[in-house]
């Protein structure tokens, strides 16, 4: 049960980025939880409430969005879903394809906050990065 | 008053994949194959890799392993056998290993003067897959007294491994095991994978486990030959 380990990566991540914008709490998260991120959702849920009692996330809204697996097929030149994650095959021709655009994902998207309004800080932090292979 | 709303987008892993990017480039500059096995507990991970230790040192290739379990040091114990440094992570509990807890591990040891990093990992066919340990190569072990769907049921893992093997052959009939049903499985849930079989037992099809292991190493090597080393 990883999820623990997560949760308590998901609360420091979570608290660095508030602290920077003097919140004094965080009141909603919002995940994005890709089917392929091998994490059980109500796992996690039920371990975030644990990690995040007495911190400024206690009693925090935790709010997943769950992202399905999307592949590309070089035979169509086509990004498209795909229908199960136990055949990675184009759901348009048929042929294989080991080439996934999404559905890894496993991000802290946004936070909701409470504290004094600062002007450096809100919307900063966009470290995002499209996921790499693993 | 609305709530402010703060645009985060960071992965939730990224402080365990950061350091694993750092570490790679350290191993990387250092010339260092790092390969990190996984798969169910009892697959023969521990087994493989005394064997593949042994015949790694008895050809001249210098290795050195680490090996995660949540409590003992018998796998150390037993890797040690094979006359290469061998250390022991216990987690105490935790499932899976982090990037951490190799680094943590690899203190004192002359990187450079290594050809091979096995990290065994614990035994486990779904927590492993989310954490990066900066191998250049993810090792997905399968046995024969498993399921042939074993893939299908756990395709993350087997999904993020860049090659598959198929352990403990010698007992795939008495076992009703179907290798050309597991074979199949591995290839719909990743594409294009690499599948060898062996018993370390016999013997069989280990010589085809080293040679794709010295193989990855020489691309390895060629493919940083001209990369810039780490500061």
């Amino acid at each position: 049960m990883h999820e623990l380990s997560i949760a308590h990566h998901l609360v420091e991540v979570a608290t660095e980025t508030a602290r920077e914008a003097n919140a004094t709490r965080i009141t909603a998260l919002h995940l994005r939880l890709g089917a392929l991120s091998c994490v059980q959702r109500q796992a996690l849920e039920f371990c975030f409430e644990l990690v995040a009692q007495d911190t400024m996330l206690e009693g925090a809204q935790l709010e997943i969005t769950e992202v399905p697996v999307e592949v590309y097929c070089a035979s169509c030149d086509a990004v498209s879903p795909l229908p199960s994650i136990q055949k990675f095959r184009c759901p348009r021709c048929g042929s294989p394809t080991a080439d996934i655009r999404r559905g890894k994902e496993l991000e802290l998207d946004r936070i909701e906050i409470d504290g004094p309004e600062s002007d450096s800080s809100t919307s900063s932090g966009s470290e995002f990065s499209s996921l790499e292979s693993r | 008053m609305p709530p402010r709303i703060l645009q985060v987008r960071t992965k939730i892993l990224k402080k365990n994949d950061s350091l694993a990017r750092a570490m790679r480039d350290e191993f990387t500059a250092a010339g260092l194959f790092v390969v990190n096995l996984v798969s169910s507990p009892g697959t023969g991970k521990t087994r493989l890799l005394q064997t593949t230790l042994t015949l790694l040192r008895e050809t001249g290739r210098s290795s050195a392993a680490i090996v995660g379990d949540l409590e003992t040091d018998n796998d150390a114990k037993r890797l040690a056998e094979s006359g290469v440094p061998v250390r022991q992570i216990e987690t105490h509990g935790c499932c899976h290993l982090e990037a951490d807890m190799v680094r943590r591990h690899l203190e004192g040891w002359d990187l450079a003067a290594l050809d091979f990093l096995f990290i065994e990992n614990i035994g486990n066919l779904v927590c492993p897959a989310s954490w990066d340990l900066g191998e250049s190569l993810r090792v997905a072990l399968l046995s024969v007294t498993e399921g042939e769907d074993k893939p299908l049921k756990y395709p993350g893992l087997f999904n993020t491994s860049d090659v598959a093997v198929i352990t403990k052959t010698d007992l795939a009939e008495a076992c009703e095991f179907r290798i050309p049903a597991a074979r199949r499985n591995l290839e719909s849930v990743r594409p294009g994978m690499p599948v060898l079989e062996t018993s370390a037992k016999t013997g069989m099809g280990i010589a085809a486990w080293i040679d794709l292991l010295c193989t990855r190493r020489g691309e390895f090597l060629k493919g940083t030959a001209g990369a810039v080393p780490a500061p």
